[in-house]
Order: C-alpha cells, then sequence, then structure tokens
C-alpha cells in the first residue's frame, strides 16, 4: 500500500481556559499548535519531548479521545473527518493503543479473556467459541500460557498484564497502535522482554506504532521516525539515526545531551539549558523555543521558523533558513 | 576523619507481619563502604530491598520493619546503638535524606523560606532572622532564580524541578557528610533533570558530600557513581568500582541487566531480555534468589545461596560461578 | 435472644476492632442472620399471636425476674401481648422495611450516580442539582412529613424511606465514577469502540458497586432507625402490627411504673441490628477492595 497509514496537517488542539466567571478574554491551552506528520505502514514514529509539549495530547488526537480544534487527519487517504458512522467505526478498530500503568489498563473486575475479548465483542458478532478460540491465540501471540484466560488481572505482574494490554489492542487486527510509554512502569529487566515483543509483533503482523517516551534510547531503539515536539510543536522531525546522532536543532541538540550515558566513560557534550519550560497557556513569541536556546538570534523573538528541510530531516529553526537578515547585525548566531 | 565515612556490616532488616507469622526479608546480609565525598549507587529493581535499605540506615523504618543484624557505623559510631533522641540530631544534621516526590516532602501550608529555615532552626537553634537570610543563601546555592521572590512562595507555586531544588537546599542547610537520594529524578523531564544532577554533583564537590544514590536507572550511576552496589532478592549481588562493573561485571543478573538496556550509541541492535520477573520478597526461591531467571543456573544455585567472594580490588559478587 | 448480653458482647468486639481487621465478622454476622432466621420464620417460632393479648396477663414481667413465669419468656406488654412473640415479628417489619428500603434507594441513586458522573455536562448538572435540593431537605422530617400526608403502612414506609436516602448513595457514586472514569481501561473501552451505555455496565458500574454495597450496609442501620423512629411517632407500621419503633413507644409509658423490658428489650434489638450491620459494612469495606481502603 503506497502513502502513510495516517497522516496528520497542521493539526491543532486548543483546551480553552475561562479567566472568571464574567471574563471576556478566554485564553487557550495550546497543546497542539499546527502539528503534521506521517506514519508508514509497518514503521514506528517515535515521539518525544518534555511535559508540555503535547505528545501525550497527540496521542489522545489520534484516538480519537479528543476532538481537533483545527487541521486535517487522514487515515488510509481518507479524512477522517469526512468520515461517516460506518467508516468511523472502521478507523477505530484499525487504531488501538497501549498506555503506560499495566495496573489501570486492566478492568480488576473482568477475566482476561473478557478484557482480551472485549474489542472484538463489541465490533464483530462472532460465535463465542470462536471468540475463545482468537484470544487463546492472541495469548500465544504475547507469549503468555493458555490458562491465563481465565484468571484475574491482579493475579498477574506488571509485564504480563502489559502484555495482555497488549494482546487486547491486538485483538482486530489494527494497522496502528499507539504506545504510550508502554514500558517506564516497568521493572528495568523487564523492558527488554516488552520492547522485543513489540518490535517482533511489528515485524510479524505489519503493524505501525506511535511510540511516545521520555527514554530517548528506548525511542531510538523502536523508531523509524523521529519526531521532537517542544511546546505544542514539532521542532524536528526524520530519520531516527539522523535526528538522534546528528540532532540539528538547538532543543534536540539539549534534549539528546541531556539523555543519561549508557557507560560511566561515554562523554558527552552537555547543552544546559536555562529556565524552565514556559506555560503553554502563554507561550513565547515567535519560536517558542527563543527564550532558552542557547543559539538565538534577534528573529528568533519575531518570527516563528517553518519546518523545512535541512541535512536529511525537517527542522523549524532559523540557523538554517538560509535568508540571513541584513538589517540587523546579528551576533554569531548565522548557520553552521 | 581516619576510616570510611560509612561502613555497613552484615545488616538486615526484616519485616514482619500483623500476626508476627510472615517474615519477609527485605534486607539480607549486606555490607558496604563508602568514603568521605565519594558517590556510591545501590542499583535494583521493586522488591530488591533498596529502599528499605536506605530507610534503615537511618533508621526510619515502620513499625513492622526491624534490624535484625549488623551494623551500621557512620564517623566510626555505630548507628544502631544509639538512642531515639540521637538519631534525631544526626538525622538532617549530618546525615540528610531526599526522596522522590518533591510534592510530597514539602508541607504546603509553610513557605518555602519557613522549610528551608527549619532545619537550622531545629539543629543549630539559629534565631528567626539569621536562618532566614541563610535560607536565601541556599536557595542561591541550589541555583533558584529570583531567590528573595521565591523564599515567600509555597511549593505549589513551583515547578517540579525548583521543588526539587528546595527539597536539595533543605537537605544541605546544616552541611550535612552524607546525603541518600531515593530516586530524586524519577518524576523530572530530561533537560531538568541533567540540570538537578549536575548540581548535585557540583554540591558535593563545594561541601565533601558523600552520596548514596537509590535507584532502578543504570543511567544515573553511569553518570553520577564512583561505586555500585547491585541488590536482588534484598542481597548484595555484586558491588565495587563503576568501571569494573560496567566493563567486566561478575554477576550474571548485572550482565544481563546491562545487555537489555537499550542505547543511544548502537541503537538498531536487538536487546537481550532477562526471562522471569523479579521476585517477591515475601516469597523469595531458594538458594541464589536469581537463579530462575540466571541464563548460567547450576544445580548448586537452586540450593545453596553463594556467599560473598572477592573477584577482583574492592569488588565482591555473589555467584557460584566466581 | 437475651438482648443486654449480647449487645454488651457485640460492644466489646467493637472497641477490639483495630486487632480483628482481617477477621470476618463472626458475631455481627450471625446476629443479622439469626435476626432474619426469625424474621422469615416467625409463624412457626413466636409462642403467642403478638396481635392478641390477654388482658388478665398485661404487664407481666420476663421469666428471670420476680412475677415473672416461663409462660411468657420476655414478660408481656400493657395489653397482655406476648413481648417475645412481638419482638420476633417486629424483626420481620425491621428487615423486610430495612433491606428493601435499602436496595431501592441504593437502586436509584447509584443509577443516577453513575450516570450523572460518566455523562457529565448538563445531565450531571440537572441530577447533582436535583440532589441538592433532595438533600437539603432533613430526611427524618421529610420522612414524617410524607407519612403523615400518604398513611401508615408498610408498603407506603419503603418507599417513603428509600425517597429520603437515595440522595447519599448519587453522591457518594458520583463521586468514585468520576475518578474511575479517568481510569486507562475505560479509555480503553473508548478506544475499543464501545457505547457509553456499554461502557456504564460494563466497567463503571462493577468497579462502583463494592461503594453502594458498604454503603447500603451502613445505611441500614440508619433505616432501621429511622423506621424505628416513625412507628415510635405513629407514623409508621400501623397497630397493631408489631414493630420494634412502636413498642418503644407503647412502653415509653410504663417506664416510670418499673416495667423496663417494654423499651429495653426492642431498644436493644434496634441497637443490635444497626451494630451488626455497621460492623459488617465495616468489614466488607475492606474486604472487597482492599485498594480503596480509604472509602
Amino acid at each position: 500500500m503506497a502513502g502513510p497509514v495516517l497522516e496528520a496537517r497542521n493539526l491543532v488542539k486548543h483546551f480553552p481556559v475561562r479567566r472568571g466567571i464574567f471574563a471576556r478574554e478566554r485564553a487557550a491551552v495550546r497543546a497542539v499548535d499546527d502539528i503534521s506528520f506521517a506514519i508508514e505502514p509497518g514503521k514506528t514514529l517515535g515521539l518525544v519531548g518534555e511535559s508540555g509539549c503535547g505528545k501525550t495530547t497527540t496521542a489522545k488526537l489520534v484516538l480519537l479521545l479528543e476532538q481537533p480544534t483545527g487541521g486535517v487527519m487522514r487515515f488510509q487517504g481518507q479524512d477522517l473527518q469526512a468520515l461517516d458512522g460506518g467508516r468511523l467505526r472502521e478507523y477505530r478498530r484499525s487504531v488501538q493503543a497501549v498506555f503506560q500503568d499495566p495496573f489501570a489498563s486492566l478492568n480488576p473486575r473482568m477475566r482476561v479473556s473478557s478484557i482480551i475479548a472485549e474489542p472484538l465483542v463489541t465490533n464483530e458478532s462472532l460465535p463465542s467459541a470462536e471468540v475463545r478460540k482468537r484470544v487463546l491465540r492472541l495469548l500465544e501471540l504475547v507469549g503468555l500460557p493458555e490458562r491465563s484466560a481465565d484468571l484475574f488481572p491482579h493475579e498477574f505482574s506488571g509485564g504480563q498484564r502489559q502484555r495482555i494490554a497488549i494482546a487486547r489492542a491486538l485483538a482486530l487486527s489494527p494497522k496502528v497502535v499507539v504506545l504510550d510509554e508502554p514500558v517506564s512502569a516497568l521493572d528495568v529487566s523487564i523492558r527488554a522482554q516488552i520492547l522485543n515483543l513489540l518490535r517482533d509483533l511489528q515485524a510479524q503482523l505489519g503493524l505501525s506504532y506511535l511510540f511516545i517516551a521520555h527514554d530517548l534510547a528506548a525511542v531510538a531503539h523502536m523508531s523509524h521516525t523521529i519526531a521532537v515536539m517542544y511546546l505544542g510543536k514539532i521542532v524536528e522531525v526524520g530519520d531516527a539515526d539522523t535526528v538522534a546522532k546528528a540532532p540539528k536543532h538547538p532543543y534536540t541538540q539539549a534534549l539528546f545531551s541531556a539523555a543519561l550515558p549508557s557507560h560511566p566513560d561515554e562523554r558527552r557534550e552537555e547543552i544546559v539549558l536555562a529556565g524552565e519550560v514556559p506555560s503553554p497557556l502563554s507561550p513565547p513569541s515567535g519560536c517558542h523555543f527563543h527564550p532558552r536556546c542557547p543559539q538565538a538570534m534577534e528573529r528568533c523573538a519575531a518570527e516563528e521558523p517553518k519546518l523545512l528541510p535541512e541535512s536529511g530531516r525537517d527542522v523549524a529553526c532559523h540557523l538554517y533558513t538560509g535568508v540571513t537578515v541584513a538589517w540587523r547585525s546579528s551576533p554569531s548566531g548565522g548557520g553552521r | 576523619m581516619s576510616g570510611p565515612l560509612l561502613e555497613v556490616r552484615h545488616l538486615s532488616t526484616h519485616y514482619v507481619s500483623a500476626r508476627g507469622t510472615r517474615v519477609t526479608r527485605a534486607v539480607d546480609d549486606v555490607s558496604l563502604t563508602l568514603g568521605e565525598g565519594e558517590t556510591l549507587g545501590i542499583v535494583g529493581e521493586s522488591g530488591s530491598g533498596k529502599t528499605t535499605l536506605a530507610v534503615s540506615l537511618l533508621r526510619l523504618l515502620p513499625p513492622a520493619g526491624r534490624i535484625v543484624s549488623g551494623e551500621i557505623r557512620f564517623e566510626g559510631d555505630d548507628l544502631l546503638r544509639k538512642s531515639n533522641a540521637e538519631m534525631r540530631r544526626i538525622r538532617g544534621k549530618r546525615i540528610a535524606m531526599i526522596l522522590q516526590d518533591p510534592m510530597a516532602s514539602l508541607n504546603p501550608l509553610f513557605t518555602v523560606g519557613d522549610q528551608v529555615a527549619e532545619p537550622l532552626r531545629v539543629h543549630e537553634g539559629a534565631s528567626r532572622g539569621s536562618a532566614w537570610s541563610r535560607a536565601l543563601d541556599l536557595l542561591k546555592a541550589v541555583r533558584i532564580s529570583a531567590p528573595e521572590m521565591r523564599v515567600r512562595e509555597y511549593p505549589h507555586q513551583m515547578s517540579g524541578g525548583m521543588r526539587q531544588r528546595i527539597v536539595g537546599a533543605i537537605a544541605i542547610s546544616c552541611e550535612p557528610r552524607l546525603l541518600i537520594a531515593d530516586e530524586p529524578t524519577t518524576s523530572l523531564d530530561l533537560t531538568i533533570q541533567a540540570q538537578y544532577l549536575n548540581l548535585l554533583r557540583d554540591l558535593q564537590r563545594a561541601h565533601n558530600l558523600a552520596l548514596i544514590f537509590i535507584t532502578h536507572n543504570l543511567g544515573i550511576v553511569a553518570k553520577m557513581c564512583d561505586q555500585v552496589a547491585v541488590m536482588y532478592g534484598g542481597r548484595l549481588v555484586e558491588s565495587g568500582p563503576i568501571a569494573q562493573i560496567y566493563n567486566a561485571p561478575a554477576h550474571p543478573y548485572t550482565r544481563a541487566l546491562l545487555e537489555s538496556i537499550p542505547r543511544l550509541a548502537d541503537s538498531r541492535k536487538r536487546l537481550t531480555a532477562i526471562d522471569g520477573q523479579p521476585p517477591d520478597p515475601a516469597a523469595l526461591p531458594g538458594g541464589c534468589a536469581f537463579h530462575p531467571r540466571c541464563p548460567k543456573v547450576m544445580d548448586r544455585c537452586r540450593v545453596e545461596a553463594p556467599p560473598e567472594s572477592m573477584v577482583a580490588t574492592s569488588h565482591t559478587s555473589r555467584c557460584w560461578l566466581s | 435472644m437475651n438482648g443486654s448480653r449480647a449487645a454488651t458482647l457485640t460492644l466489646a468486639w467493637r472497641l477490639a476492632a483495630p486487632f480483628r481487621m482481617e477477621g470476618f465478622p463472626l458475631i455481627p454476622t450471625a446476629i443479622l442472620v439469626t435476626v432474619a432466621l426469625v424474621a422469615i420464620f416467625a409463624d412457626a417460632l413466636a409462642p403467642y399471636n403478638p396481635e392478641l393479648g390477654t388482658l388478665g396477663d398485661r404487664f407481666r414481667p420476663p421469666a428471670w425476674e420476680a412475677g415473672g413465669s416461663d409462660k411468657y419468656l420476655l414478660g408481656t406488654d400493657h395489653l397482655g401481648r406476648d413481648v417475645l412473640s412481638r419482638l420476633m415479628f417486629g424483626a420481620r417489619v425491621s428487615m423486610i422495611v430495612g433491606f428493601t428500603a435499602v436496595i431501592v434507594a441504593g437502586v436509584i441513586g447509584t443509577v443516577l450516580g453513575i450516570v450523572s458522573g460518566y455523562h457529565g455536562r448538563w445531565v450531571d448538572q440537572v441530577i447533582m442539582r436535583l440532589t441538592d435540593t433532595w438533600l437539603a431537605l432533613p430526611a427524618l422530617t421529610f420522612a414524617i412529613f410524607l407519612a403523615a400526608i400518604v398513611g401508615p403502612s408498610v408498603g407506603n414506609l419503603i418507599v417513603i424511606l428509600a425517597a429520603a436516602y437515595w440522595t447519599r448513595y448519587a453522591r457518594v457514586i458520583r463521586g468514585e465514577v468520576l475518578s474511575v472514569k479517568e481510569r486507562d481501561f475505560v479509555r480503553l473501552a473508548v478506544v475499543a469502540g464501545c457505547s457509553k451505555w456499554t461502557i456504564m455496565r460494563r466497567h463503571i458500574l462493577p468497579n462502583v458497586i463494592n461503594s453502594a454495597i458498604v454503603l447500603g450496609t451502613l445505611q441500614l442501620g440508619v433505616v432501621i432507625v429511622t423506621e424505628a423512629a416513625l412507628s415510635f411517632l405513629g407514623v409508621g407500621v400501623p397497630p397493631p402490627q408489631p414493630a420494634w419503633g412502636l413498642m418503644l413507644a407503647d412502653g415509653k409509658k410504663g417506664m416510670m411504673a418499673g416495667y423496663w423490658w417494654l423499651t429495653v428489650l426492642p431498644g436493644s434489638c434496634i441497637m443490635l441490628m444497626v451494630l451488626s450491620a455497621n460492623l459488617l459494612g465495616d468489614w466488607l469495606r475492606v474486604k472487597f477492595d482492599p485498594q480503596l481502603r480509604q472509602l
């Protein structure tokens, strides 16, 4: 199949915040502020960023847990807004999710077989024998024994519950699975098991993943493409290796330099950012990152940079736009 | 001062259930040493006993917990022989602790200034005025911007990173010799974490502070620590200088753990996973606690728990293979 | 049934509760079960007809007192009716009214609480304002008011009590629902395509029902006392049908004359039921959902 399985163009999500009962000025939290991305079939798009960057909201938008304030989402080439009840259900079946907390993802009052079967039972009318068969097959797929089906979630460990959550996400043979911090809440020695399982399933079933995590190494490991978000905008997006090894955007550079080393001899050039992440209620003008950027120029406060290609990936940064502003004698800044 | 700052010898802490029927060996025969100004990383997963170990050092166990044997020699004195009053004088003044959740560590009803000044007033009998001005200095030391303003603010008005710094300021206010940090950066964003760890390192150098990091994150250990102690099932399975542990890990658990973590350097390489899950401390496997998951398990491991053996200088491991 | 001794034992049990958290509340449950059995088999167990008295045998004291006899184990009242038989049949009224009212109130309150909490927005506003208004009415006074209008009968009593007490369920359950609906497994059910009603039924209800049950057991005591109060005031169960509250009212007159058994015995029964229900509810709260211990 040609073309991305899921695509977003100029996606916007604002949460209105009312100030006082009689306030006329309505402020808005610009959680997602004009982003565009594409997820290719069988590939993983990794989304990284710190708190307030909008990656969780993006996941909710993809899962239709929130409605976008603006922009377009396309599934297999078709506009989601244009989808009616039937096609919308089709979308729901094709896009599933695995969340962070394995203890909250499963209804403690339901048996594992009912949990895994729920998407099947809701969307298809199959005889119960067939449903049972599929549940057992899914359990096998995620490496859990058959007898797990009749047990309750509390009888399983965190890693096993996450496997159950994955089995459930796969029940309808989706095309896209949103993985929101799937291993952060698990013990370190178990994370590799789950990450390997996810990769194997991707290869086996041709799944696409939207992988959100704060562990940069895990994201780099799992993703084919990485998008870096800051205050609701994508500041850099491209092939995972390219972005991780040679980031161009100053924020990406700072982020990857802040990643913890995997060996004591690993010395990285440390780029320490000043200040805190500004509130999404009132993001800075121009480039949202400029107050903290070690390479900020005059232009950055005034003009928002566009996401443009540079050295094999897209970056939104004035360092690379090539047009030097000559009307002001700028400090170093310039280009790299 | 001669001798190490902290010397723990054969420490064992048990939790006893309400009816006295079940005994959980949370910490089992742990020994370690820490010198002045050094940094030790205690690594372990859930159920490994690392937090119990930290809490035992300060004798802050809940009623169900009991230190059943061993010694904790701090500056030469055995802490286990001290009275409650003496321990109170030590906590906060000579040994300080930072916990994971800064919001839980700070009282929402008091200003930041009051809270930073409190240890000074309690331990050193400082007057309100002098404690307040020292609090200001401490806020500057932990790199809080506009400290004159912040000092009058309340915890909820600050970000997570700032709160964790406040907690740090409280901890170092009386110039302790040892700071125990239990997962101090788990709730922080990456860049904030980097700032905070750098701050800790600078403070350590400035005050000749010894640091103990309790963490499951091997990255923090790689960045900050001189020594590492790996805990599993309540026992110390490996300990030694950081270079040794990373370059030549002796215990299969340490080795497997290091191999299972994704690295930025060769990110596409398939991870080597460890089978099974960490044991429940209330139901530890017999013999070596790691044997059900160990790729090199032998018959002996199932039956007998291995003693500590010296693998190289200052490098010990509990494994029948060494 | 020896009211005062059992009452003392239950009190001792209650005081020792912190040391007994994991233990099944044997005595309270046994008491409740016994009362239930007595209520069901009152016809067979009671020695006399509770509504017919022998005027010649008025104010007989219980068997162990001077002047008492084995003929009337717990004595007789002002109309010569056997107290023991009246207590047994009174148990029937208390249990029927108590349980039914609690169940009806529970169903109404829980359903409203779930719909209100899950739907949110205007539905929530409407239901909550209704609940607030209703809650502003003092339950007992409201019950008396309604009873005075519709007249005394067991059926009316159940409706009145349910009407007076459903609001507590709605509030508590709505609060629970607000937190349950934010949990990941509910989000995942939405992602799986489940309809709102399915989610409420399959995911929300089973996770809040514990609170409803615990609240119900705790309410049982309140309802029984209210029923007793209503009967005491003459607007509850109509005489000559026996009810513990009614027996208290009747016995009140005899207190100055020293006929203590006419008030102490029914009063002890009420107290026992309420205490047992509360103890059971307390244990259920802990047992059902150890994670939600702080209900």
